[in-house]
């Protein structure tokens, strides 16, 4: 087998999960919240691909692509909400649109 | 091994620390940029280098669709909206170390731990060991095949799920609502 061995592929995928978890975390605007989401999705993409290659077994990577759609469709429902947001005037600070809370 | 094969090896071990590199610090660029116009830049960077690793695991597939799926059509989806949402300025860090902030880093910090853990624990034995794949491995062909054959309520699935997300964000963009 030529190159790296899965185990390193897995830890880049678990810090840039880890990185995507941060940004999540920290950051306040409603659009780099959905960039980060982004990061950790990536992050599973490529632990599944990366074991799908390990075990010989093609269910990670239909898996991957399924994930690929449901990331395309959060975004496209996200942007949706950013759009009406916009719209309303309201702010994209994800701390101040607490009115649904209990 | 022989040297052609040590010279190969070599040289996919090259291109992959220089794409695990570009992806880490992408990412990291991702979520400190001020501007989100950058982070969405800086994502693009993220998914080439992530479609290059993609490649050297064998899913040519896989590595064009992410292509083609994110930086064709997510990304500027994204630079759309915040073009049209128009600049707004954030501190990147919310204003300084407070308890949000820690508390956040922790809990990155725990999560990134975890998994290390539980994978390294899971699977210390045998990830050193692996089959050995075949030619038509992850290419388009054979990927039809396993989707469309084995995985084809999972197919059928995801396009329900893209044509409601679609219905949605139409809903949701549209003007004739006058609601609040």
């Amino acid at each position: 087998m030529l190159g790296p061995d899965t185990a390193w592929y897995l830890a880049v995928a678990a810090v840039l999960f880890g990185i995507g978890a941060l940004g999540v975390l920290i950051r306040r605007n409603t659009l780099v919240v959905l960039l980060s989401l982004e990061l950790m999705l990536n992050a599973g993409n490529l632990a599944l691909i990366a074991l799908s290659r390990h075990f010989h077994n093609g269910a990670g990577q239909i898996f991957a692509l399924s994930v690929m759609a449901v990331a395309a469709s959060e975004v496209c429902v996200g942007l949706g909400l950013v759009v009406a947001l916009n719209r309303r005037r309201l702010s994209l600070d994800v701390d101040s649109l607490s009115e649904l809370r209990g | 091994m022989n040297l052609a094969a040590s010279a190969g090896n070599a040289l996919v071990w090259i291109v992959w620390v220089v794409a695990a590199f570009s992806c880490l610090a992408s990412g990291v660029a991702v979520i400190s940029f001020g501007n989100p116009f950058y982070s969405a830049l800086a994502l693009i960077g993220n998914l080439a280098s992530l479609a290059v690793m993609y490649l050297l695991l064998n899913a040519e597939f896989v590595a064009a669709a992410q292509v083609l799926v994110y930086a064709g059509a997510v990304v500027v989806m994204f630079l759309f909206v915040i073009a049209y949402v128009g600049p707004r300025r954030e501190t990147p860090w919310s204003g300084g170390p407070s308890w949000q902030t820690i508390g956040a880093v922790a809990a990155a910090g725990a999560l990134l731990v975890e998994i290390v853990v539980a994978v390294g624990m899971q699977a210390s034995g045998s990830l050193s060991h692996e089959t050995r794949v075949g030619a038509t491995f992850g290419t388009p062909a054979w990927v039809g095949r396993v989707f469309l054959v084995d995985h084809l309520l999972a197919f059928e699935i995801t396009s329900v799920v893209l044509l409601v997300a679609a219905v949605g964000g139409v809903i949701l963009g549209s003007h004739t609502r006058r609601a609040l």
